[in-house]
């Protein structure tokens, strides 16, 4: 006998304390503190703090924990967390070329004013797995150096002395903000930067790799990577100057590019330009590649019909937010679609079956 | 109920935005008004659009209703009940009468709406045209020039494959002789309702930044053509519950040997006729337990 579908809202709670209980796990192992996420899994976090477009360190452990290491479900905690927060004020551009940086390294000169600096970074470590760290054992304290207080330039500033790369224009109008105004396409460069550093990582990795391979290539160098603290500064109406209200970590890549010129622009490099929150030079590089794929319009060159090329696609498909929603809600009921699918298929089936047998 | 929210969750500036396009959307029926759609503490895809768009719209004298597939109890109606219950406060109602406020999922309730109800419609794309012409910016171009031929012929080439139109739920309307609209993915059972209907009806979607509406009364003309005119349909059967013949209704398996029920997919109007006295083929006793 048929029983009503009734009961929706005692299984909502049931499956919410059932939850709670898994994503606590075997309570005779530890309990994760906020801290030790935030401090261990600090890649984890600094991702949650890109694509969630808020930098706080311990809200994006928090969210880590909640969601059970889903990141995409962190993320998505932190975006609903920051809709809820007032806008304070607007801070002044940053100043990345003032960087402390903590890593600091180009592709495209062995040397140059400032240094290369490898700084923490998985790049020419071995990936064997280290058993030693299953075994819980404290490392070693890395050897230390005074830091260097000689200015570190940026190298695409080095190359503009010379005219060699295409210099950006240069504005005080305050950019539109994606999670203020509807996106509206076509997408200025300011909008389309906010969209991929909130992008999802692997989209905008996959973007960029697609564009390495020949779906829009651009024939990237990285110029100039760089991690470390930028000071955030802020203009105070009463005081009538700024102050510094605290540092935020980030991540920038500008990749030089080869143009040939074109009709309107003489022969120069071009760039390409990633900034992300935290340490997170995969995303950084991968955004400049989709920025430089991006900006064939404005230097004049052919649109091949590459996916990293097309703004739209591109913009409209990066926010791992937007797509989980859409792509996640296909398990809700559609029974009353589905119910009308079923007449239809019903009735065209008979229709045609009827057809045949006439025919037959 | 005290709330660490504001009323209805949404801060003020960002309700009034959102009322300006809704506004908007009324005094230009069917166009599709980009708003600045908020991140909501519910995935895309679960009716952020509708619900920003009943939070805009809450009073706190009003009555809720929330319905998913045309019924009061399924998980996501609950959920987001629950939702305006803790942020506003509201009353809530599973009645149709008597709510000011429904909130929907895929129908359009059975009971006729009345002059001062708002209806609010989830909506996951809002582009009648986008599986025709998958980019936004030819999309509103096409609105722009009414250029609607693309739509003409698919509907063509639906009837000359099938012999009919086979398009069963989200049927696309022409709003007031001007704008092609899509009216959410109801069964095309329902499109005789959005027509000339006195409630105000509110179309969000959240994901896609845009919302559109239907004012009191206006014309809403499911696309056809002369010779092969727009039907509704349903499926043949009457309610097992409470015998209805006109209200739309769920198939439900009942056995592993094909056994099947017919109920209405309106739990509040099937429950309202039962209780009139009215009883389907197995609406007897223990059924609806």
């Amino acid at each position: 006998m048929y029983v009503a579908v009734k009961g929706g809202e005692r299984a909502i709670d049931a499956a919410h304390a059932w939850l709670a209980e898994e994503r606590r796990g075997d309570t005779s192992v530890a309990e994760l503190s906020v801290a030790q996420i935030r401090e261990q899994l600090a890649l984890a976090v600094n991702r949650v703090m890109a694509e969630g477009s808020l930098y706080d360190a311990d809200l994006a452990a928090l969210a880590i924990k909640q969601s059970r290491g889903d990141l995409i479900e962190a993320i998505f905690l932190i975006r609903a967390y920051r809709t809820t927060l007032p806008r304070l004020g607007v801070s002044l551009p940053l100043e990345t070329a003032e960087m402390a940086v903590s890593r600091r390294i180009s592709a495209t000169f062995k040397d140059l004013p400032g240094g290369q600096i490898l700084g923490p970074t998985f790049d020419y470590t071995h990936r064997l797995l280290d058993f030693k760290l299953a075994a819980e054992g404290e490392v070693a304290a890395a050897p230390t150096a005074p830091a260097s207080l000689e200015p570190v330039p940026h190298v695409t500033g080095m190359l503009g002395r010379d005219g060699l790369i295409q210099s950006e224009a240069y504005g005080n109008d305050t950019p539109s903000d994606l999670t203020r105004e509807p996106m509206e396409l076509p997408a200025s460069r300011p909008l389309r930067l906010q969209a991929i550093t909130r992008g999802d990582e692997g989209f905008i990795l996959s973007m960029a790799y697609s564009t390495q391979r020949g779906y829009g290539r651009t024939h990237a160098f990285v110029g100039e990577l760089r991690i470390g603290a930028v000071a955030v500064e802020m203009e105070i109406p009463e005081l009538g100057f700024s102050v510094e209200i605290g540092e935020v970590e980030l991540t920038e890549c500008e990749t030089v590019n080869q143009f040939k010129g074109s009709k309107t622009e003489p022969p120069q490099f071009t760039r390409g330009y990633g900034l992300v929150f935290g340490q997170t030079e995969r995303k950084a590089i991968a955004m400049s590649l989709v920025d430089r794929a991006l900006r064939w319009k404005e230097l004049g060159e052919d649109f091949t019909g590459a996916p990293a090329q097309d703004e739209e696609f591109v913009l409209m498909h990066s926010d791992n937010i937007q797509a989980t929603g859409f792509l996640e809600h296909i398990k809700l009921p559609h029974y009353v679609d589905f119910q009308a699918e079923l007449e239809m298929i019903r009735k065209l089936r008979r229709e045609a079956m009827a057809h045949k047998e006439a025919a037959e | 109920m005290a709330s660490e929210y504001n009323f209805a969750y949404l801060d003020e500036q960002t309700k009034r935005m959102i009322r300006r396009a809704i506004l908007k959307g009324v005094a230009i029926p069917g166009y599709q008004v980009p708003f600045a759609s908020r991140e909501m503490p519910m995935p895309y895809g679960w009716g952020t659009g509708g619900v920003q768009v009943t939070a805009a719209c809450l009073v706190p004298e009003d009555r809720l209703k929330v319905i998913d597939q045309g019924a009061d109890d399924t998980t996501n109606a609950v959920s987001i009940r629950r939702f305006f219950q803790r942020t506003a406060g509201v009353a809530v109602t599973e009645a149709t009468a008597d709510a000011t406020v429904i909130q929907t999922r895929h129908r359009i309730p059975e009971t006729p709406l009345t002059e001062g109800q708002i209806l609010v419609y989830q909506v996951p794309i809002p582009e009648p045209l986008r599986f025709l012409e998958p980019r936004e910016t030819e999309t509103r171009k096409m609105h722009e020039l009414e250029d609607y031929g693309l739509m003409h012929v698919k509907l063509y080439e639906d009837i000359a494959r099938h012999g009919q139109i086979a398009t069963a739920y989200d049927y696309p309307v022409k709003v007031e002789g001007r704008y092609v609209m899509d009216p959410s993915p109801i069964p095309k059972f329902d499109n005789p309702k959005l027509a000339r209907n006195p409630a105000i009806q509110l179309f969000g979607a959240g994901r896609e930044q845009r919302i559109y509406a239907l004012p009191p009364y206006a014309e809403a003309v499911s696309l056809d053509f002369d010779d092969y005119p727009f039907t509704a349909s349903k499926a043949d059967h009457q309610c097992d519950l409470c015998d209805a013949s006109g209200s739309y209704l769920d198939e439900v398996i009942t056995d592993d040997q094909g056994s099947r029920m017919y109920v209405c997919s309106d739990t509040d109007f099937c429950r309202g006729r039962r209780e009139a006295g009215h009883v389907g083929r197995l609406g007897g006793g223990e059924a609806g337990q």
